[in-house]
């Protein structure tokens, strides 16, 4: 007993390496969102193309889509606007944008400069529907279903390994359960 | 017996280390007014609210201040929200609900009592408890050793130390 004592400190220690080593590769910029599995808030907000059209859930894609947080500020939407271009060009997936924080002719400018994967773009100038959906700043891709429910959040930019990995599958499994 | 005191101490200093945890106070207590707004309130208890919340929130996006702290503009916004809130007659309860729907645990620095979060809460007293447990060990311990060294003489021995002392002073 007293010899087994004597290793207390060791696997105290170990105990904590372990922990702490895996810390560091932990992202703390990953929040778990709260919002998966819940619907969409509702929202009526004008768009950066449909002019005065004023749009709400129900003019979301009847099928599972993305929603993805951007704005003309944001350096990462513009490093991932090629994937989601390609994704728009080839109909995998569709894509709606929300303008978050943005101004009209700022969005405008940016879409004829890079190009729009987006259906269309909500504009929340305000950053009012971006706090009911629990967005901390662009970009934000939610993964959503046909009955406008949250399915699946990614932080940060889209690179190809988390387009192949993390996004699409999330879109398949929605797909798969849905039958949509 | 060294290294049980080594292990106390070693339980001593992780206390310490987590001790902030009881006492969120402590840490924001020196967070920097970096925002200035611009909002009125009709009572003095409004705005008391306001600060008090605006505090305790943690800023989503810029992770270690509250939104009191932080000019990110999810902070400002969130700002915004709890003003309107609190001008709208909501009461903290629902003001604190109404940030958990949509940012979850992660934004309050005073955490929710859960089962999740219990460890968080009670975990210090935990190694207060264990420390004192060690302490009294200790204590215990050393007390036993001394009785042992405790040497009773029989009548035989005590004529014979006797004799023995008588020795000595007999020299001096």
């Amino acid at each position: 007993m007293s010899r087994l004592k004597l290793f207390i400190p060791v696997i105290v220690f170990l105990a904590m390496a372990v922990m702490l080593w895996r810390g560091l590769y932990l992202d703390p910029r990953t929040l778990p969102s709260v919002l998966i599995d819940k619907p969409l808030p509702e929202f009526a907000l004008p768009t950066v193309e449909l002019g005065d059209r004023v749009v709400g859930k129900a003019d979301l894609p009847d099928e599972p889509f993305l929603l993805n947080v951007w704005g003309s500020y944001c350096l990462p939407c513009l490093q991932e606007n090629p994937i989601l271009m390609s994704a728009a060009e080839k109909g995998e997936v569709p894509i709606v944008g929300v303008n978050y924080k943005d101004k009209l002719n700022l969005a405008q400018l940016w879409l004829e400069d890079n190009g729009s994967p987006f259906e269309f773009s909500i504009m929340d100038e305000n950053g009012r529907l971006g706090i009911d959906l629990g967005v901390y700043g662009a970009p934000e891709t939610f993964v959503v279903d046909g009955s406008g429910v949250i399915r699946y959040k990614h932080i940060g930019v889209i690179d190809y390994k988390a387009w192949e990995d993390e996004i699409m599958p999330a879109v398949a499994q929605v797909r798969a359960e849905t039958g949509q | 017996m060294a290294i049980m005191k080594t292990t106390g101490a070693f339980l001593l200093a992780l206390m310490l280390w987590t001790l902030p945890a009881v006492a969120p106070d402590a840490i924001h207590a020196g967070a920097a007014y970096a925002a200035v707004d611009t909002f009125e309130f009709e009572t003095d208890e409004q705005q008391h609210r306001f600060r008090r919340m605006s505090d305790e929130f943690r800023c989503p996006m810029c992770q270690n201040t509250s939104l009191t702290g932080s000019n990110g503009g999810v902070a400002e916004d969130l700002r915004r929200e709890i003003y309107l809130m609190i001008m709208d007659g909501k009461t903290d309860e629902e003001i604190e609900q109404f940030m958990f729907e949509r940012y979850g645990d992660f934004v309050f620095y005073r955490p929710r009592l859960m089962w999740q979060t219990v460890l968080l809460w009670f975990g210090p007293l935990l190694f207060l408890l264990f420390g004192g447990w060690l302490i009294v060990g200790i204590v215990r311990r050393a007390q036993v050793n001394k009785v042992e060294e405790q040497v009773v003489l029989n009548e035989d021995e005590q004529a014979q130390l006797r004799k023995l002392l008588d020795t000595v002073k007999d020299r001096d």
